[in-house]
């Protein structure tokens, strides 16, 4: 991970990151929720550089159908890379890396869901990644929450995601794409933040069980700002919904009083 | 025991889930307790460097294959080191020949994960013309029996058949040709690494769990560690969840396990 021969400083002498955070803080995040129309739910993310889009689709039919569970629905995930996502194209052929962290996202989404409600049936999460800024792996997840939560399906509580890790010695939050290169440490969590389980929880690089234990700390308290802003893009959504409801239903009361008294 | 899917009869879940809550598991083993390790190297005379690791039932080949090949572009002066797995139909009634599934490639990363951030392979030493001519190492892992713990048993596997590979000396002919000699040179090692895998079951983490444990399991972790007690990777894994004490717990008691198997391993270099 860390070459010393062309080391680039990573904390400059005021303790600032290279792109001017603290070590503390996040990257700029804007979360949309319900940005596409065929699927039945959708979100958009973009932390930092990251623009990820994410697709829910049912509960729906399971094709091939001898997949189908008989106790619960079956949750497939899709994890993609855009071949103009990162500086060197990427071949479209599912790399291992995209294979692995399909199934580590499937498995941080799917404690939160009640499978058990659609025995038979599959659900199914495409994540696309437009442009990646390291820890695409959090920032799609954070976002497929948002998508199942927009398509309805019942959840036992959000799944948010965050990243700590370890550059030029110093512990950090949320890495981008050249700490998340050069740096030493990459641990992403992924939790319920109302229930505290741990959902995902993967790390690669050097550290001492202290700074672990510090790192991991560091990404809960990331997580829960997250959180915040995802209840709020959630709510932002629904009461734009809602008010789209109750002018429905006013015209719909309208025009039927109309009728009567004519 | 064997099953014919990944499913366990509702009084066989009752009987895995009353063995832990007693803090004696259904082989009699205690909830930290590993099975009997037992680790061949040199198995596979072929091979640069072999070892055949049973981890109680579980038996798992690694071999290792010396190539000359081109580094990276990013890492001009690097050797390449590479670890695939493969999980052959003989091991288990789930296995189905074919491509690696998700399960394996999980399982080869992971590893690579441990093996490479634990820096054990001296990669700059694999190199032989900067930017052009460098030692490509394969791992291959081959998981024979299936019994539980592929993770653990995977590591250990790919470690002692490091540690005890060799590499053919080389030649410079002309400017650019490189020949392989018949002299052979230990592969170049830096550090040693073990994984720890903690099964979640009933509320409790029980340590390399075997089959019948890993199928009633709600998830579970893997955590690497090397030589110097340094964390060197983590996945968590299964459709379950950890709790906040799981996490703290399992890497507690993983410094000492890691030690333990670290110990069993070849001296290497």
């Amino acid at each position: 991970m860390s070459d010393s021969k062309q080391k680039i400083k990573l904390i400059d002498e005021k303790g600032l990151r290279v792109d001017g955070r603290k070590p503390d803080e996040l990257r700029p995040i804007s979360l949309k929720v319900g940005i596409l129309k065929q699927a039945d739910g959708s979100a958009y993310i973009e932390q930092g550089k990251n623009k990820i889009i994410v697709a829910v689709y049912g509960p729906r039919e399971l094709h091939p159908r001898h997949l189908a569970l008989p106790d619960r629905a079956l949750l497939r995930c899709t994890y993609r890379m855009s071949s103009f996502s990162v500086p060197e194209r990427k071949s479209p052929v599912p790399s291992r890396r995209e294979i692995e962290l399909s199934k580590v996202i499937r498995e941080a989404l799917e404690p939160s869901i009640f499978l058990e409600y659609f025995p038979r049936s599959a659900i199914d999460v495409y994540i696309q990644v437009l442009q990646a800024d390291g820890g695409t792996r959090t920032a799609s997840i954070t976002a497929a929450a948002l998508a199942l939560a927009d398509a309805g399906i019942p959840m036992r509580d959000l799944v948010v995601a965050c990243a700590a890790g370890k550059v030029d010695g110093q512990l950090v939050i949320d890495l981008c794409d050249e700490e998340d290169k050069e740096g030493e440490a990459d641990v992403p969590v992924a939790i319920m933040p109302q229930l505290k389980r741990v959902t995902l929880l993967q790390m690669d690089g050097s550290l001492t069980k202290e700074e672990f234990q510090q790192a991991f700390k560091m990404a809960l308290s990331g997580c829960m700002k997250i959180y915040e802003m995802q209840k709020e893009a959630l709510r932002r959504e629904f009461i734009t919904i809602r008010e789209e409801v109750l002018k429905a239903a006013e015209n719909n009361e309208n025009k039927n009083n109309k009728e009567k008294e004519a | 025991m064997s099953f014919s899917y990944n499913i366990s009869p509702t009084i066989e879940k009752a009987r895995i889930y009353q063995a832990v809550l007693s803090g004696e598991r259904t082989d009699g083993r205690k909830l930290d307790e590993y099975r009997e390790i037992k680790i061949e190297t040199g198995y596979v005379k072929k091979a640069e460097g072999s070892a055949f690791v049973h981890l109680g039932d579980t038996k798992v080949i690694a071999g290792i294959k010396v190539e000359l090949g081109t580094p990276f572009p990013d890492t001009p002066e690097k050797g390449v080191f590479l670890i695939g797995a493969e999980f052959v139909p003989t091991a288990s009634p789930t296995f189905e020949p074919g491509p690696p599934d998700e399960n394996a490639i999980e399982l080869g990363r992971v590893v690579d994960r441990a093996i490479r951030h634990a820096e054990m392979i001296d990669l700059e030493k694999l190199c032989i013309i900067p930017g052009e001519k460098v030692y490509t190492v394969f791992a291959d892992i081959y998981v024979i029996d299936h019994d539980g713990n592929l993770f653990d048993a995977s590591t250990l596997a790919v470690v002692a058949a490091a540690l005890t590979a060799k590499l053919p000396k080389y030649e410079i002919v002309d400017d650019n040709t490189v020949r392989f000699l018949d002299e052979m040179v230990p592969l170049p090692i830096k550090n040693r690494v073990a994984t720890i895998t903690w099964a979640r079951i009933n509320n409790k983490l029980v340590v390399d769990p075997n089959n019948e444990e890993e199928i009633v399991m709600d998830s579970r972790i893997t955590i690497g560690i090397d030589e110097h007690d340094k964390v060197v990777a983590i996945q968590k894994g299964g459709s379950g969840y950890m709790s906040y004490e799981d996490v703290e717990y399992a890497l507690d008691k993983s410094f000492k396990l890691a030690r333990d198997l670290i110990k069993k391993l070849p001296s290497g270099g």
